[in-house]
């Protein structure tokens, strides 16, 4: 029995609350700033602790499972946590350079940190239900950040980012709902092997189906992306930053897991389903950031091309391709948040996010620009950054399986994503300032530079140092996505009898 | 609008729905009630004073922020759960204290599921009074 599961819970949950009451005082910073510390913690030792064991599980309140509830950590899980505090902490950390007193005192800190309970709670979850009321959490917690402050912009994205995911929830409950019909349990270890006593495997396909789509909403999978660009460029930069980093790869995550250990019986089907959703998904996400005009839109719709590979190394459905989601994963929630860190500094010193009315970053402001280069190069998959190994192995597995057209459009979707960096690049950079301003980083005070700075530099420093010695972090995706392939481990630690 | 009759049943009312809403609370821990269900009737007994009288008075009464009240619901529910790790339990599991136990005298049982039902009463309370205070300023 493990009390390491239970902390990446309830520290955030007990930070929120502390926070909140002191929301007036500068001191609510200070505490979730300290909670947030103490997260990232705790999120190693529970690592270490599954790097050691390979799985661990904990059943709450002492009722056993499949009755009650199981948190469990496998490789997969352990290492998402881990990210989630790091992105947790460089947002806090970055918040205390944006965000105005006004908003801390409406709450925000404490919204984000209920915001961390929802994501590590997903991540460790062992039941399907539980999943579900995670997922509820992430939801109002999101909302909150979404329209803290109020302004008509925010409202309108807002609305559709609820209406939405309630959609999508609603498909995963009515799905929840027909699965606890046909196998009646709802422990995931043990709808493994429940599934596979089901004789109606039609009516399990359909359920398939609809937790494909309830997570599809949730992870921005074609076709039903439109939430995301539509919202995610109205809040504080904080804000966006740990949503694109976290929020749509908790429906990923969800995605790999209960395709991996729950809906394993028909792959010819509901897998190729996943690998042509994963390739549409590549090409308008990409598509869509050629064509926009402001920063933080595009990087919005580089979230949906991106989320393409990952889905595509669940579809691919080998431990290559397994391997290259998982690695992915990792490395696209530490350059994600941080492009939009840098979309936030951006703003500040020149002035808009709109590509036309900024400019000068590169002569007035060469570390930003420099801080840029690394997280958008390593986006595209140029060597030796860590999207090069994840974009390679993605495309390796591909090539295994003999798919020359899928392996060819990631590849040219890699081009496109250059394309639009440069774009990027070729406007906010390159040229000078349309007002004839001079973007410096001088400009801003020396408390909030180093505030905004730090989380910047330190997302870009774990970027090369995965991209400069990618061995462990290979090593350790293939362990992970062979503990996806064969849940016997998961199982038996979950339930305590052998499969 | 001011109406006679409902301003004089209320002043009876809220002190019976108050009263009524400890002891759903209470009787929770084995029967049909809880902390939900009793902070709903909590808080109906002040979204009812709000309607008699005014949101100003209703917040005068209530004294505390109700959206404080929420987060530290939240906080006593979690340390309800936390106290079973000092028995060396999983989250969660029910502990039970024994006041003025003696020989022969089981004593009063109290235990830590209580704690959470109160948290969750807090909760629910601050939570609905957030919204409803919140909503009744906007008019």
């Amino acid at each position: 029995m493990s009390w390491l599961l239970v902390y990446p819970i309830v520290i955030p949950m007990m930070t929120a609350v502390a926070s909140y009451l002191f929301r007036k005082s500068p001191a609510g910073r200070w505490i979730s700033l300290a909670g947030t510390t103490l997260l990232l913690f705790a999120s190693c030792l529970l690592m270490s602790d599954v790097l050691d064991q390979g799985v661990i599980a904990a059943q709450m309140s002492n009722w056993d499972a499949p009755f009650g509830i199981t948190l469990v950590a496998d490789l997969l899980s352990g290492v998402m946590v881990v990210i989630t505090a790091i992105t947790g902490l460089a947002t806090v950390v970055y918040s205390f350079g944006e965000i105005p007193k006004r908003l801390e005192q409406l709450g925000f800190h404490a919204l984000l940190q209920v915001l961390l309970v929802g994501v590590c709670g997903a991540f460790l979850t062992g039941d399907l239900f539980n999943l579900y009321v995670w997922f509820e959490v992430m939801l109002i917690a999101s909302f909150g950040l979404l329209v803290l402050g109020g302004s008509r912009e925010q409202l309108d994205g807002g609305i559709k980012y609820v209406t939405l995911n309630l959609i999508s929830t609603i498909m995963f409950l009515t799905g929840i709902g027909l699965l606890y019909g046909i196998t009646g349990t709802l422990n995931m270890a043990d709808l493994h092997l429940a599934v596979r006593e089901v004789e109606n495997t039609g009516l399990l396909t359909a359920i398939a189906v609809m937790f494909m789509v309830a997570f599809g909403v949730k992870a921005a999978m074609f076709p039903l992306f439109f939430w995301l660009p539509a919202s995610y460029h109205t809040p504080p930069v904080a804000v966006s930053a740990i949503f694109a980093g976290l929020l749509t790869k908790v429906g990923v995550y969800s995605l790999m897991r209960t395709f991996t250990l729950i809906f394993d019986q028909d792959i010819a089907f509901t897998h190729s389903i996943l690998l042509w959703l994963a390739v549409i998904t590549m090409i308008t996400g990409v598509l869509g950031a050629a064509a926009m005009n402001d920063f933080r839109r595009i990087l919005s719709f580089h979230i949906i091309s991106q989320i393409g590979y990952m889905i595509l190394g669940l579809a691919l459905y080998t431990p290559l391709g397994l391997m290259g989601a998982v690695f992915y994963l990792v490395h696209h929630i530490i350059v994600k948040a941080n492009l939009f860190f840098v979309a936030g500094v951006a703003k500040r010193i020149a002035g808009s996010t709109e590509l036309s009315r900024i400019g000068g970053l590169y002569a007035h402001a060469p570390v930003l620009a420099f801080l840029f280069l690394i997280p958008a190069f390593s986006l595209a998959g140029f060597p030796p950054l860590s999207g090069f190994w994840a974009k390679f192995i993605v495309v390796k597995a591909a090539l295994d399986l003999d798919m020359w057209v899928v392996a060819g459009i990631g590849l040219a979707v890699g081009l496109l994503t250059i394309f639009s960096m440069t774009k990027i690049w070729g406007a906010a950079f390159w040229p000078d300032h349309p007002d004839g301003i001079k973007p410096r980083l001088s400009d801003i005070p020396m408390g909030h530079r180093m505030a905004l700075m730090l989380p910047i530099v330190a997302l870009a420093a774990l970027t090369c140092i995965i991209g400069l010695f990618p061995e462990p972090f290979v090593q350790f995706a293939e362990r992970a996505a062979g503990q996806l392939l064969d849940p016997s481990v998961y199982i038996q630690t979950v339930l305590g009898v052998q499969p | 609008m001011q109406s006679l009759i409902l301003t004089t049943t209320t002043r009876l009312l809220v002190a019976l729905l108050l009263v009524f809403s400890v002891y759903a609370l209470l009787r929770g821990h084995n029967l049909p009630g809880g902390g939900f269900i009793g902070g709903l009737i909590g808080a109906t007994a002040f979204i009812l004073y709000t309607i008699a009288a005014s949101v100003d008075e209703a917040q005068r009464a209530l004294r505390v922020d109700p959206a404080n009240m929420a987060m530290l619901g939240v906080g006593v529910a979690g340390l309800a759960g936390l106290s079973a790790g000092l028995a060396g339990q999983p989250f969660f599991t029910g502990q039970w204290f024994f006041l003025f136990a003696s020989e022969g005298n089981e004593g009063i049982p109290i235990s830590s599921v209580l704690f959470f039902d109160i948290g969750v009463y807090m909760a629910v309370f601050g939570g609905i009074l957030t919204l409803v205070f919140a909503l009744e300023q906007e008019i």
